[in-house]
């Protein structure tokens, strides 16, 4: 069922065997027609909720504005956000660490607890569906403000991990309070939430042939072979789909941020996510042209991203239907 | 044997995964001394007084809160379900000029990051006089009603490009126009992929933060999650039992699709590769 992010997206096209004949014009004419009326909501959304809102904040980006004046008095500053942005905001590439920090640690953790489980789970068993339906519990949960506010509670001074620790005679540290772990208890809650990408793993080893296990077996391959030169390259579609899926959120978190520093990226900016630098500077210093600025570095930075991990992609990502076709 | 010691990690796994939601339903019913000492999971004695305290916490009480959220999802769901419908059938159906070129910038905004547009929208709506206006929540709606959420978009033309085309050829031969087939054929088949978009464009909306904090300014409209916050204000030690009272009680609606569509919502994923 979970074929690759590739092989999926492209466009649901009319097969070749349903090309129209000559005869068919006037019902094409009647299509075309239609086919834009079913579209309109998707394009007049296209137009004035994403593209129109894109490009002006292309032009604010250039800008200095405060929202509060008419859009006519924003002030043409040309390059100077981006100057700014680049060589005088300490703050700015502060949160470009935290943000990098958060993804580059928390998103291949998750991946491996995801795999790490699916694998466990991989295996025809009683109960399956309520593992595999609790495991995914937090995916559902975890986004919200109500579980970043029961998640900063537990790693408070007195809060459960402590009294946890406590049992064994560790004394913990106030680890949302404290710059060095701050950052660290919303890694963790993000790899709590590995019961998504589990799912889409768990469907993929479904996929993988018996027949390879067997044929490595005989040839005397041991599981931890199996599993290096049978499930890792059959898998890659998926790990590689969960990973593009995985970063371009890891980049995004601001929910958990917010709720730990009650919105200003504390303690000592240690939780201050590109996303939160980015709503503080639009919407409570209302430096609109600047937040419009980080905007669109950001767009680009995650495109940029996406399209390395696409291009390395292809050192690793095995796909079998290519070769068998 | 082996088996077992599967079984037992996994249940290990598991004890540590659900310990925080167990801890959170424990500790919401705890009194302020319990809170402190006793570092168990359950309560000593059992103080429902959380619950009505937070529920009376801030000058709006939080019965508003959850019906505001409840009316903001329960709009989106619909807005949602509808607008991406037709979007779908459009691309996946239809045949007109353009098409796989639309169809390619709906892909490319499966991907545009939300922050991103969040600022100039800010802007147009502010001048359209929809933020703090007299019905606040245009901002927040008007974009589900045409069909912005790409994921579900994406979502049922994949559904419906497994809907064999036959169905549609021999509807054609008698005459149907494209929108009785959407009537007749698409919309009736289209259900178990309209069901998985309603939960998830409920269960997103329920939980979305982002948006409706830079929408919502008056203590009234607030939804349940931004008057969360207002706790994150006041976190003296009474106050914690009635946070985690509201935390759990805004979590339930979540919980309760869960438990009734857990299959569904698993295999949403499966064939979507959508984020829970």
């Amino acid at each position: 069922m979970v074929r690759t992010a590739q092989s999926r997206i492209k466009p649901a096209g009319p097969d070749p065997a349903h090309r129209q004949g000559p005869g068919l014009r006037r019902r094409r004419h009647s299509e075309n027609l239609s086919g834009y009326a079913f579209l309109s909501p998707w394009l007049v959304g296209l137009l004035a909720i994403t593209a129109i809102p894109m490009l002006l904040s292309l032009y604010l980006s250039f800008t200095d504005y405060d929202v509060l004046t008419p859009l006519s008095e924003a002030n043409w500053v040309g390059w100077d956000n981006y100057r700014q942005m680049f060589t005088a905001d300490p703050t700015y590439w502060h949160a470009v660490r935290v943000t990098l920090t958060f993804a580059l640690v928390a998103v291949p953790l998750k991946l491996a607890a995801a795999l790490a489980v699916a694998l466990l789970l991989n295996r025809a068993m009683r109960g399956i569906g309520v593992f595999r339906g609790l495991f995914y519990l937090p995916s559902l949960l975890g986004g919200s403000v109500a579980l970043a506010i029961v998640w900063v509670s537990m790693f408070n001074r007195d809060g459960a991990f402590n009294s946890f620790l406590a049992l064994f005679g560790i004394e913990g540290a106030p680890w949302v309070n404290d710059p060095r772990w701050a950052l660290e208890t919303l890694m963790l809650l993000a790899i709590w939430q590995f019961g998504a990408p589990m799912v889409i793993f768990l469907a993929g080893l479904k996929q993988v042939p018996t027949e390879l296990y067997e044929a490595a077996s005989v040839d005397g391959a041991g599981r931890w072979r199996q599993f290096r030169n049978v499930t890792l390259p059959m898998l890659s579609p998926v790990i590689f789909f969960n990973l593009v899926l995985e970063t371009i959120n890891g980049f995004q978190g601001f929910t958990s941020a917010f709720v730990l520093s009650n919105g200003t990226g504390g303690p000592v900016d240690s939780t201050l996510m590109y996303t939160l630098n980015l709503y503080i500077k639009g919407f409570v210093e209302l430096d609109m042209g600047y937040a419009s600025a980080m905007a669109w570095v950001f767009l680009l930075a995650i495109g940029l991203i996406t399209m390395v991990l696409f291009r390395t992609g292809r050192f690793w990502v095995h796909y079998s239907d290519a070769e068998e076709h | 044997m082996r088996g077992r010691l599967r079984l037992l990690v996994l249940i290990l796994i598991l004890a540590v995964v659900l310990y925080p939601l167990i801890w959170m339903v424990g500790t919401s019913v705890k009194s302020p001394e319990e809170i402190a000492s006793n570092i168990g999971l359950f309560p000593e004695s059992f103080t429902p007084g959380n619950f009505t305290s937070g529920w009376q916490k801030f000058d709006v009480n939080f019965g508003r809160f959850f019906l505001n959220s409840a009316m903001v999802s329960g709009l989106t769901v619909i807005g949602n379900t509808v607008s991406c419908l037709l979007a779908a059938y459009a691309f996946g159906r239809l045949r007109f000029r353009l098409r796989k070129f639309w169809f390619s910038i709906m892909i490319a905004t499966l991907l545009l990051p939300g922050h991103v547009l969040i600022i100039p929208q800010y802007i147009l709506f502010r001048n359209l006089g929809w933020v703090g206006g007299d019905w606040p929540y245009l901002p927040l709606l008007v974009p589900q009603f045409l069909a912005t959420e790409a994921f579900f978009v994406f979502l049922m033309v994949q559904f419906m490009r497994g809907i064999p085309r036959e169905l549609d050829e021999a509807a054609k031969i008698d005459g149907a126009s494209p929108y009785s087939i959407f009537q007749h054929v698409i919309l009736p088949l289209s259900r178990p992929a309209l069901v998985t978009t309603a939960i998830f464009s409920f269960i997103w909306t329920w939980n979305d933060f982002f948006r409706q904090l830079v929408f919502l300014s008056e203590l009234d409209d607030y939804t349940a999650p931004v008057a969360l916050t207002l706790f994150i204000d006041s976190t003296s030690e009474s106050s914690v039992g009635p946070m985690f009272a509201m935390s759990l009680l805004s979590l339930v609606p979540v919980f309760l699709f869960f438990v009734a569509f857990q299959r569904m919502l698993v295999e949403g994923i499966n064939t979507s590769g959508l984020k829970g």
